[in-house]
């Protein structure tokens, strides 16, 4: 089975050389071979469950990772950098998840080739984009965490700034200055951790970071997630990045943030975690509410979808920070759900934007009778991420909430409180949106009905909203036993 | 008294010096061999300099491991050449540098830019001048090998037809700052004579007869030398230098030079804790400095002499053996790449112009333009070349080991800051030509308009796939530099 981890990066990374070398002519072909790839992967990924399998369990004398499948070979032993791979019931949802968006990108390039046009080495550069970020989730030495966090930078950089729309260049260099200014204070983490603990392999139940090594990954996580008050990359990167670039931006790129607090932030520094918790609480809330304020008052439709995962990505930190394992169960599942939903929105709003050429809200309107399909699953999205119960956006929020008002207190409660009150928020932004966009008198002609290949793209992601909106212990479960290690060594 | 000479030993730099005076001979009477001459001379030092090391006795003890000679006393205590494993992987570095370098002028001397005996003899000496330095043991072996390693270059750098008093100029300008450093240097190594009656490395850890003069002479030696690396304050000659030799001259300068520079230090401050605080405050004025006015550079030769500039900081701010000589490593092999990379984009002879001439370059060479992101992007310390990437981690992992956690912050904000100008450089090499009609690009580029794409040379493309190779394979397997920079951990 450990072929299998190596396959699951192997693969992409063969395919991503692969099909960026494939000459011009066979442009079309290069695609469909990286499509193929990336099913290759999907399936490989979601091969790695392991059935009532080890779980993570509890440690002796703390967080004891015991993966489902592992691969561990020195590599520079100097650095005590192994190549240390291993898959468990955290990061398995988010490794298929990964597989699945990269695979329906990778179909969505088949026929929408945005400007200007050599979509292979799109596909290419996706498919290097999913080996980092698979990377990231199976990585089990922080070093390789490292290396493999610093390999996504450039190929989305680069697919801001070739592809995307007009301001692109500035969006793409604003985009990889932040998120470098993260990695490098994640190097530093790793490194002081590394040096307290004696090792790098977050299998070991050595680590005992203070309060300084936390902040350096909250920091470092914080900036990728991202959290008030350093998002301000993430609109510009939405608003120019082409669909695709988008979709993998929300659905995928985010989660290595808030993974990573989970996964090395708490692994590695519970201490730390306990003490700075207040302060990450207090940051998360006030995500959510000037997240939900900033989308009411916004005028673009991707943009406030950009901003919308500001206050969704609240949620989650907010889960994170209770540190109690209702709160991070809550912030996996909504983890996974913001990854399926705003991957939804974001082709749709793509796909309005290439027909009615505008993506202005005043200039939108009566979707309902221009493009009455496009306006339903619009609809059903808009509706799915305000977290209506029964689709996949609800038991992110909610948890979130509940464990913070079970964490108890005054601070607690009142974060708990806020939280609902921006729950509240969500809702009105995205009705505003709907009523803006989907209502109302039509301001274009009557749109291009939804292509065979964009229903080919949208329909897993409509199908998993309703699955884990019905069935959320479907992520939940698997999870359970490595997060009450997780908890089990915070407290 | 006599003493026995370990000729053995001593065999890295009799080729070294062999070759040089081959070269000289060549010219005379068979002129068209001297750069395969050169090279072989230079594949010879490589080779001698692994031998040696290989059979060498393999002892467990950090201090006897080391086959010596001009020793005074039991070999193994204080010697004049001493050849550790470091000393081999430096000459093995000087070797591929002057080759790479060689390769990279063959155009330029086929046009007659410079006469070709001479630039070949100059650049041996050199390269053996970079051997002496990697193997001295005692300060004055070091700063004469340092100095036959600098002293051809001034000649280098104005090496050039009549008529282009840009090379006049630069020469000039290294000379003069040159002079001044070795002064500052030389007062340091007597001022620790004078504090610890020898001049043997080893010995100067030992307890000094007059502390306080150890301290000064500690500093001033670790600020002369730190102008062969270019660091702050001896920096503002790189720039200008570089920007005036020719292209091939100012990789040399930019790597091999400032690698002999790096393994000066090495030695020194590897017994005198004095110069590592030296260096380290250096170290972080010049990668700061380096960086910020890396930013504002439109010619490709000054930014890339900028950011050689900022690497310096790099190297010399955590002054430990493993991390120096390790960062060092990376640094030269991916700077080598890029001006390699540069060379192969521009006209033979011309200079490296300013970096409009660039824009879309990679799109008209896209495997070129590959090799300059790799070495762009490695520079900045990230994927897909992943020596970059393990040169920073190096440091940094050095730097928190030791509990400088706020310096290696400094680090961390400057290799964002750097990341800031070698992206620009990489947009523009795949940025659209749509304002390439504009007067300056089209100066710049007038062969690729008129004729399709020109010819690069071959043995500039075979010097580019060699150093790219080196690089990519020293990226993924960086135990083998580390092996070679820490053979005792």
């Amino acid at each position: 089975m450990n072929a299998l981890l190596i396959a699951v990066l192997a693969v992409p990374a063969a395919g991503a050389a692969a099909v960026g070398l494939l000459p011009a002519r066979l442009d079309r072909a290069a695609r469909l071979l990286g499509v193929a790839v990336a099913a290759v992967t999907l399936v490989a990924a979601a091969a790695l469950y392991r059935p009532g399998g080890a779980w993570s369990g509890y440690g002796v004398e703390g967080y004891d990772v015991r993966p489902w499948h592992s691969v561990d070979v020195p590599w520079v032993p100097d650095l005590d950098l192994r190549f240390h791979l291993g898959v468990d019931g955290v990061s398995y949802p988010l490794v298929v998840l990964t597989a699945l968006l990269t695979l329906l990108c990778c179909a969505y390039t088949l026929k929408h080739v945005p400007e200007p046009g050599a979509g292979r080495k799109l596909v290419a550069l996706l498919l290097a984009l999913q080996t980092g970020v698979l990377g990231v989730f199976l990585a089990l030495d922080l070093l390789l965490f490292f290396v493999f966090f610093e390999i996504t930078l450039l190929p989305m950089y680069a697919v801001i700034a070739v592809w995307g729309g007009a301001r692109r260049r500035r969006a793409a260099r604003k985009f990889v200055l932040y998120t470098l200014a993260g990695s490098v204070l994640l190097l530093l983490g790793v490194l002081a951790a590394g040096s307290g603990a004696g090792t790098l392999q977050l299998t070991s139940a050595n680590f005992d970071g203070g309060v300084l090594v936390f902040a350096l990954f909250a920091l470092a996580f914080a900036v990728k997630s991202p959290l008030w008050p350093l998002h301000t990359w993430l609109p510009d990167a939405h608003t120019q990045a082409p669909t695709v670039g988008s979709v993998m931006l929300a659905g995928v790129l985010l989660k290595m943030g808030t993974y990573g607090l989970i996964r090395v932030g708490l692994g590695t520094a519970p201490d730390g975690a306990e003490r700075l918790a207040p302060v990450l609480g207090v940051l998360a809330v006030a995500a959510i509410i000037v997240g939900s304020l900033v989308c009411l008052a916004q005028t673009e439709l991707k943009r406030l979808i950009a901003y919308s995962s500001v206050g969704h990505m609240g949620f989650v930190l907010l889960g994170i920070a209770t540190g109690t394992a209702a709160g991070i169960e809550a912030a996996l599942i909504g983890n996974v759900a913001h990854g399926v939903i705003t991957g939804l929105l974001f082709f749709l709003a793509g796909a309005i934007k290439d027909r009615a050429h505008t993506g202005e809200l005043a200039e939108l309107g009566g979707l309902r009778e221009t493009a009455p399909r496009l306006a339903g699953l619009l609809g059903f999205a808009a509706v799915a991420s305000l977290g209506l119960p029964g689709l996949a956006g609800f038991w992110g929020e909610a948890f979130a909430v509940v464990a913070a008002v079970q964490v108890g207190g005054p601070l607690w409660t009142t974060l708990g409180v806020l939280a609902a009150v921006g729950a509240a928020l969500t809702a009105a932004y995205f009705l505003r949106l709907l009523r803006l966009v989907t209502h109302g008198p039509a301001a274009t002609p009557p749109l291009a009905g939804i292509t065979r290949a964009e229903w080919v793209a949208w329909a897993p992601l409509v199908l998993l909203a309703l699955v884990l909106g019905l069935a959320p212990g479907l992520v939940v479960d698997m999870a359970s036993g490595a997060v009450d290690a997780l908890t089990g060594a915070a407290r | 008294m006599s003493q026995t000479i370990d000729h053995v030993a001593l065999l890295p730099g009799y080729l070294a010096a062999l070759t040089a005076v081959l070269v000289l001979v060549a010219d005379l009477f068979l002129p068209r061999l001297v750069l395969s001459a050169a090279v072989a001379g230079a594949v010879s030092v490589a080779a001698a300099a692994v031998a040696v090391v290989a059979v060498s006795p393999a002892l467990a003890d950090a201090d006897t491991r080391v086959r010596a000679t001009f020793c005074n006393g039991a070999p193994g205590t204080d010697c004049s050449w001493e050849s550790r494993p470091t000393a081999a992987l430096v000459a093995v570095l000087f070797a591929i540098l002057t080759v790479a370098v060689l390769a990279l002028s063959a155009p330029m001397l086929r046009r007659g830019d410079a006469p070709a005996g001479e630039f070949c003899f100059l650049l041996t000496c050199a390269m053996t001048g970079g051997v002496v330095t990697a193997y001295a043991g005692d300060l004055v072996t070091l700063i004469v090998g340092l100095e036959t390693l600098t002293l051809p270059l001034y000649i280098l750098v104005g090496l050039r037809r009549p008529g282009s008093p840009a090379g006049a100029r630069s020469a000039v300008t290294f000379l003069l700052v040159s002079i001044v450093s070795t002064a500052i240097a030389l007062l340091g190594a007597a001022l620790l004579y004078a504090a610890t009656g020898t001049v043997f490395l080893r010995a100067l850890a030992a307890p000094p007869l007059v502390p306080e003069l150890l301290t000064v002479g500690a500093v001033l030696l670790a600020a002369g030398l730190a102008f062969k690396v270019a660091a702050v304050p001896l920096h503002a000659w790189a720039p200008a230098t570089y920007d005036g030799a020719p292209l091939p001259v100012a990789a040399y300068l930019s790597t091999a030079s400032k690698l002999g520079g790096v393994a000066a230090l090495v030695a020194v401050a590897l017994r005198l804790p004095e110069a590592r605080w030296t260096l380290l405050a250096l170290g972080i004025a010049t990668m700061t400095v380096g960086n910020l006015v890396a930013l504002r550079q439109d010619r490709m030769v000054r930014l890339l002499a900028w950011s050689s500039i900022a690497q310096a900081g790099f190297v010399i701010v955590a002054p430990w053996q493993a991390s120096m000589l390790g960062y060092a490593t990376f640094f030269v092999l991916l700077e080598i790449v890029a001006f390699a990379a540069v060379v192969a984009l521009r006209p033979a002879g011309a200079s490296g112009g300013p970096l409009s001439a660039y824009r879309g370059a990679a799109r008209r060479h896209p495997w070129i333009g590959a090799a300059l992101v790799l070495a762009l992007t490695g520079l900045a310390g990230l994927p897909p070349g992943l020596a970059g990437l393990f040169a920073k981690v190096t440091v940094v992992q050095h730097l928190v080991d030791e509990d400088l956690v706020w310096v290696a912050v400094i680090v961390a904000a400057n290799a964002v800051v750097a990341l800031a100008y070698y992206v620009r450089v990489i947009a523009l090499l795949y940025a659209t030509p749509e304002t390439a009609d504009t007067p300056e690009t089209a100066v710049a580029a007038p062969s690729d308009a008129a004729s399709g794409l020109p010819a690069v040379p071959r043995v500039v493309v075979a010097a580019l796939v060699v150093v790219t190779a080196v690089a990519v394979v020293a990226g993924f397997v960086p135990q083998l530099v580390f092996d070679a920079v820490n053979p005792w951990r």
